[in-house]
C-alpha cells in the first residue's frame, strides 16, 4: 500500500517537472484525468457512429413497405444492437468523459481522486464495447430479443448469449467504477469554501447521477446473471414451466432501467444550466430549486419502474401506483424548465453554437416530456405502448435531450480543452442542419404510432408509408449532417482562433481561471473560493 | 433584427401547427391521430387522450411562445442588459402547485377508466387467445370452436425479401389473415390470453384492447364493440424474426352471422375480406401449408 503511495507521490513530481509520458504508452497506463475524459470522449464518438450506422440501415429497410435490404432477423439485432451501443457505448461515456474532464477542474481539485481506478474504468469499456459488436460474427447472430432482454426471447440467441451477457457485466463494471471515482471525487477534493451548495449545477447532477449509477448497475448485473443461469445451469428464474415468470425480469430490468434513463438526462440538465446562465449573463435561476429537483426526479425514478409494464397485465393498485409516480416526475421537470426559462429572461442574449444547443435541448427535451406524460395516463398507454409513439417519446428525449447536451457541452468546452475556438460557421450549420432534421426524423413517428403502428417491425403495411418515407429522409440527412461536428471538433484541434482563459465573456467557474488549454495537471495548489 | 429569428419562429409554428391539427378524419394514409375505436369504453379513452394532447400542446406552446418573446426581447444585439435577479419564491411556489393540480385533474379521470378497463365480469363469451412463433390461435370457450390464424398467403408471398411483389398492390398488406375471430356485435367479449412460446401482445386499435400474452400465464381483457364491421391490429410484442408477420383481424358481426359463423355456414375468405357462405365459396379453406 505504501508502495502504491510512494509510486504515485514520484510519478507526481515526475510530471511536475513537465515531462509527460509520450505515444501509445501515455494513452494506455496514463492516470491523467484529461487524458482518460478524451479517451472516453473520442469512444463515445465512434460508438455514436457504429450506432448511427445501425439505425441509417434500419431506416433504409423502413423507408418502404416490402423488405428490400435486411432479412427481419437481422433487423432485430440491429434494434437490440443499436440501442445497447448508443446507451453503453455512446451516450454514458460521453458523459463520463465530460465528468472526468470537468468535474476536477469545476472543484479546484487537480486530478479525478482515484486514478487508476479511473484508468482501468475506461479501458473495460473498448473490449466490452468490442465484445458487443463481434456478436455480429458469431453463430445464430447478434443478439435480436431487444435491449431490454425479455426472457423467453432472449433465450433464443444463439452462441452470442454469453458474450452479451459478458459485455454488460464488463460495462456495468466499468459504470460503476467511474461513478465512484465521481463520489469520492466531489467528496474529498472540493477547494476550500466550495460548500455542497456552492458546487456548478453539472458537479451536482453528476453526485446525484453517481450514486443512481451505483444502486442500479448491480441490479442490472444481476438480472442478466439470472438470465444466465437459466440458460446453461437450470435454474427457472423466469420459465414458467419451471416455477418462474417471465414478467420478473421485466420488473429487475426496469427497476434498472428507469434509473438508467435518468443516468442519461441528470448529467444533461447539468450541462444545460452550465451553458445558459453563460450566454444569458445572468446567474442561474433558483440554484437551490434545481438542485432539490434534480434530488427528487432521482428518488423518483426509484418508484415508477412498471409504467414500462402497464400491458403486462398488473393488478389495479400497481397501475394506478406507477401511473400517479409518473405523473409526478412532471413536477421537478416542470421546475427545470421554468428556471432555464428564467434564466433567460431579462438576461443579454447570445447565440453561440453551444447556447444554440442548448435551447434546442430545453425545446425540444420538453417536447419528450410532454409526450411522457401521456403515456403515464395508464388507459391512454394501452393504445400507445410498444408503437412508434413511445419510439418518438424517448428519441426526443435522448437524442436531443442527452445528445445534443453532450454536443452543447463539447462545443462549450472545447476552446478549454485545445485552446482554440472551433469554426463558428460549421457549429452553426450543424446546429440547424442537426434540428431541423431530427424532427423531420421523429416528429412523424408520434403519428405513426397514434395510427396504430407497432415498433421494432421490419415492415408495415401501406398505410404507414408516407411518413416512415419522410422519417426515413430525416434520418439519412440527420446522419449526414453529424459529420459536421467531427469537422467542427477538428477546427478546433487544428485550430487558429487561440481562446483566452474566460472563453466566452458570460461564463462563470473554477474551469474558466485556468490558461486554454488547461494545463495537464488543473489546480496544483487548490483555488479559494468564496 | 426579426429576420434573424423568422428562421426558428417558422419552424416551430410548423411543428405546432402539425401538431394542434390533430383530427380523426381519415384521409388516407396521413392518419394523424388515434382511431376513436367502436367500443363502450373507446370514446371515453379516446377523449382522456385528447385532452391531455390538448393540455400538453397548449402549454407547450405558451412556454414556446415565451422562450422565443424572449430571444425577441432580451438579446445583447438589440442593446438588452442583463438583470440580476437570481430566484423568486412567489413564482417557484406557483409552478409546483399549479402541475400539481393539472395532473390531479388528470389522474381522476385515468383511474375511473383503468377500473372499468380492468372489470371483466359478467362477459357474455370467452376467447382464449394464444400466440406462438408467429401466429394466433382463438379457442371460444364453451363453444367448441378452436383455430389458428396466420398471415394471408397474399401478404406472406409479398413481405419475403426480393419477392418483386409491391405491397400496394397487396389489399390489406401484413394485415390479413387466413382465418378471422369473429364475434357478435353488442356482447361483452372476455378474452383470455396466453402464449406458448415466447410474450407476444394482443392489439387492435379500434378495439382498444392491448395487453401482452405471457407464456405460463393468463391475462384478462374485455370489449364490447358497438358497430359491426372488421378491425385489424398486429402482435405488438418483439417475439422474434416473425413478429411484424403475426396479424390479426376481428370481425364484428350480427348475432345472427355470429351463430352462423360458430355453425359453419359462413367463413373468412382472405381475398373476398369478409365472411362467405361456405357452399358457395371453397377458398375459404385458406390455409398457409409454407409455414
Amino acid at each position: 500500500m505504501s508502495a502504491t503511495t510512494q509510486d504515485a507521490l514520484h510519478s507526481d513530481d515526475h510530471h511536475d517537472d513537465g515531462h509527460m509520458p509520450t505515444g501509445l504508452d501515455r494513452w494506455v497506463f496514463t492516470t491523467n484525468h484529461k487524458d482518460i475524459g478524451t479517451m472516453y470522449l473520442v469512444t463515445s464518438l465512434v460508438m455514436f457512429f457504429v450506432g448511427g450506422s445501425m439505425a441509417m440501415v434500419m431506416r433504409a429497410e423502413l423507408f418502404q413497405p416490402g423488405l428490400q435490404f435486411v432479412d427481419p432477423q437481422f433487423f432485430n439485432s440491429l434494434t437490440t444492437v443499436h440501442a445497447l451501443v448508443m446507451v453503453f457505448g455512446a451516450v454514458m461515456p460521453a458523459f463520463v468523459g465530460l465528468a472526468n474532464w470537468m468535474i476536477p477542474m469545476m472543484i479546484g481539485a487537480p486530478d479525478m481522486a482515484l486514478p487508476r481506478l479511473n484508468n482501468w474504468s475506461f479501458w473495460l469499456l473498448p473490449f466490452a464495447a468490442t465484445l458487443l459488436l463481434l456478436t455480429f460474427f458469431l453463430p445464430g447472430g447478434a443478439p435480436a430479443g431487444g435491449w431490454t432482454l425479455y426472457p423467453p426471447l432472449v433465450m433464443q440467441t444463439g452462441d452470442s448469449f454469453p458474450f452479451v451477457v459478458f459485455a454488460v457485466h464488463l460495462l456495468g463494471a466499468s459504470s460503476i467504477m467511474g461513478a465512484i471515482n465521481v463520489i469520492v471525487t466531489i467528496m474529498n477534493m472540493r477547494a476550500p469554501g466550495m460548500t455542497l451548495m456552492k458546487m456548478p449545477m453539472f458537479v451536482w447532477t453528476w453526485l446525484i447521477t453517481a450514486y443512481l449509477l451505483i444502486a442500479v448497475m448491480p441490479v442490472f448485473a444481476g438480472a442478466v446473471t439470472m438470465l444466465l443461469m437459466d440458460r446453461f445451469f437450470g435454474t427457472s428464474f423466469f420459465n414458467a414451466a419451471g416455477g418462474g415468470d417471465p414478467v420478473l425480469f421485466q420488473h429487475i430490468f426496469w427497476f434498472f432501467g428507469h434509473p438508467e434513463v435518468y443516468i442519461m438526462i441528470l448529467p444533461s440538465f447539468g450541462v444545460v444550466s452550465q451553458i445558459i446562465p453563460t450566454f444569458s449573463r445572468k446567474p442561474l435561476f433558483g440554484y437551490s430549486s434545481m438542485v432539490y429537483a434534480t434530488a427528487s426526479i432521482a428518488f423518483l425514478s426509484f418508484i415508477v419502474w412498471a409504467h414500462h409494464m402497464f400491458t403486462t397485465g398488473m393488478p389495479i393498485a400497481g397501475q394506478l401506483f406507477f401511473m400517479m409516480g409518473t405523473m409526478l416526475i412532471a413536477i421537478p421537470t416542470g421546475v427545470k424548465i421554468f428556471n432555464w426559462m428564467s434564466t433567460m429572461w431579462k438576461g443579454e442574449l447570445t447565440f453561440e453554437t453551444p447556447m444554440l444547443f442548448a435551447i434546442s435541448f430545453v425545446l425540444l427535451f420538453a417536447i419528450g416530456g410532454f409526450s411522457g406524460l401521456m403515456l403515464a395516463i395508464v388507459p391512454a398507454d394501452y393504445q400507445y405502448h410498444d408503437t412508434y409513439f413511445v419510439v418518438a417519446h424517448f428519441h426526443y428525449t435522448l437524442v436531443p435531450g442527452s445528445v445534443f447536451a453532450i454536443m452543447a457541452a463539447a462545443y462549450y468546452w472545447l476552446p478549454k480543452w485545445t485552446g482554440y475556438y472551433y469554426n463558428e460557421t460549421i457549429g452553426k450549420w450543424h446546429f440547424w442542419t442537426s434540428t431541423i432534421f431530427i424532427n423531420v426524423l421523429f416528429f412523424p413517428q408520434h403519428f405513426l404510432g397514434l395510427a396504430g403502428m407497432p415498433r421494432r417491425i421490419p415492415d408495415y403495411p401501406v398505410q404507414f408509408a408516407d411518413f416512415n418515407m419522410i422519417s426515413s429522409i430525416g434520418g439519412f440527412l440527420f446522419g449526414a449532417s453529424q459529420l459536421l461536428f467531427v469537422a467542427a471538433v477538428w477546427s478546433s484541434v487544428k485550430g487558429t482562433k487561440k481562446a483566452p482563459a474566460k472563453a466566452w465573456d458570460g461564463a462563470e467557474g473554477l474551469e474558466w481561471t485556468l490558461p486554454s488549454p488547461a494545463p495537464y495537471h488543473s489546480f496544483a495548489e487548490p483555488p479559494e473560493v468564496k | 433584427m426579426f429576420n434573424r429569428l423568422r428562421k426558428p419562429m417558422l419552424l416551430a409554428a410548423a411543428v405546432f401547427v402539425s401538431f394542434a391539427m390533430v383530427t380523426t378524419e381519415a384521409f388516407a394514409a396521413w392518419e394523424l391521430d388515434m382511431p376513436i375505436g367502436v367500443t363502450t369504453l373507446s370514446n371515453e379513452i379516446f377523449e382522456l387522450h385528447r385532452l391531455i394532447l390538448i393540455v400538453c400542446t397548449v402549454i407547450c406552446v405558451g412556454m414556446f411562445g415565451f422562450i422565443f418573446y424572449t430571444f425577441a426581447t432580451c438579446r445583447r444585439s438589440q442593446g438588452a442588459k442583463a438583470a440580476s435577479f437570481t430566484h423568486s419564491t412567489k413564482a417557484e411556489i406557483i409552478w409546483t402547485i399549479i402541475p400539481t393540480i393539472i395532473l390531479i385533474v388528470f389522474a381522476i379521470p385515468s383511474a375511473r377508466s383503468v377500473i372499468a378497463i380492468e372489470d371483466t365480469s359478467g362477459a357474455d363469451l370467452s376467447i382464449k387467445v394464444t400466440g406462438y412463433q408467429w401466429k394466433w390461435s382463438y379457442d371460444y370457450l364453451d363453444q367448441d370452436k378452436f383455430f389458428y390464424s396466420s398471415i394471408d398467403k397474399a401478404s406472406y408471398a409479398a413481405a419475403q425479401k426480393g419477392s418483386g411483389i409491391d405491397p400496394a398492390t397487396v389489399e390489406h398488406y401484413l394485415r390479413n389473415v387466413d382465418k378471422a375471430m369473429v364475434v357478435p356485435v353488442n356482447q361483452k367479449v372476455r378474452i383470455l390470453l396466453t402464449s406458448d412460446d415466447v410474450i407476444h401482445a394482443w392489439w387492435v386499435p379500434e378495439l382498444y384492447v392491448k395487453k401482452d400474452a405471457n407464456p405460463g400465464f393468463i391475462n384478462e381483457m374485455w370489449f364490447e364493440a358497438t358497430e359491426t364491421g372488421i378491425f385489424r391490429g398486429q402482435c405488438t410484442e418483439l417475439c422474434g424474426r416473425g413478429h411484424g408477420f403475426m396479424p390479426i383481424v376481428v370481425v364484428v358481426e350480427t348475432q345472427e352471422n355470429y351463430e352462423r359463423w360458430l355453425a359453419g355456414e359462413l367463413a373468412w375468405d382472405a381475398t373476398a375480406q369478409n365472411l362467405v357462405a361456405t357452399n358457395l365459396n371453397s377458398t375459404a379453406e385458406n390455409t398457409l401449408a409454407a409455414r
